[in-house]
């Protein structure tokens, strides 16, 4: 509980199963929710090594950031699935090979 | 006390991540990622990250897991039985995964980290909103910036076009 190790193991799995989400998910919003747990391994890494590292506060202002840039992210990405799903009637990522009609 | 609570937390975010990720019905997925944001959520606690637990818990699953449920509710046919999903090439990408994972965990063991002993503070709000408009302030203003354009873009894409 106080070893940074266990920190990063933690993280490293919610990484690996996210890197495994995006590239066997079919489903466009399934893809989504990979890449916030890989956003979110990275954000237990800056705020574990924070901590550890003197409770140094600029591993949270990373950690602010990158929720802000995940935010932002799922904000277009959806807006994106949602015209892919007017234009070709599925998200399914590898039926989506047009750009337009 | 602590010990079983921390352990329980861990439990919860590695179990729920794994349904998130496996699980055929897109709907669970998204409950299951609900989970998986508080027990991260939890850990940054265990951390002493007393703001960012806050910041997770009303960015993430008050905003970005509600706009995922939303995708979902407005790309499939509710009453039809296409909410579920399959995945592809499942034997692949585990096997990048798995390897992804041994080579972090190894980098994790023997890499010997820096570390200073620190005493835990009372709050962390108050070095946050120092550090963000002190030596952050560019990065600050730009972001806020990209959440404006980030905002208006997905105005644009989703409008309807006449």
């Amino acid at each position: 509980m106080y070893e940074l190790n266990t920190y990063l193991f933690v993280a490293a799995i919610l990484f690996s199963l996210g890197v495994f989400g995006v590239m066997t998910r079919r489903n466009g919003i399934a893809v989504l929710m990979g890449v916030e747990l890989i956003l979110n391994a990275a954000n237990i890494n800056f705020v574990a090594f924070s901590r550890f590292g003197g409770m140094n506060l600029e591993g949270h202002i990373f950690a602010l950031f990158v929720i802000v840039l995940a935010a932002a992210e799922a904000a277009v990405a959806l807006a994106i699935v949602i015209n892919i799903y007017n234009n070709f009637n599925s998200i399914n990522v590898d039926e989506a090979s047009a750009l337009k009609e | 006390m602590t010990e079983i609570a921390f352990w329980f937390v861990i439990t919860m975010t590695v179990l729920s991540a794994g349904v998130v990720v496996l699980h055929n019905q897109l709907i669970y997925s998204a409950m299951a990622l609900l989970f998986t944001l508080f027990g991260v959520a939890g850990i940054y606690i265990f951390l002493w990250a007393d703001f960012i637990a806050g910041v997770q818990l009303l960015v993430y699953i008050g905003g970005i897991l509600v706009l995922i449920v939303f995708g979902i509710m407005l790309t499939n046919r509710i009453s039809s039985v296409r909410l579920s999903q399959s995945n592809v090439q499942q034997g692949v990408g585990g096997a990048m995964a798995i390897w992804l994972f041994i080579l972090i965990s190894f980098v994790v063991s023997k890499t010997p980290w820096y570390k200073s002993d620190a005493l835990e503070p009372i709050e962390t709000v108050a070095g946050i909103g120092t550090l963000l408009l002190t030596k952050y302030l560019l990065s600050f203003e730009a972001i806020s910036l990209l959440l404006l354009g980030a905002l208006i873009g997905a105005a644009v894409l989703s409008r309807k076009e006449n």
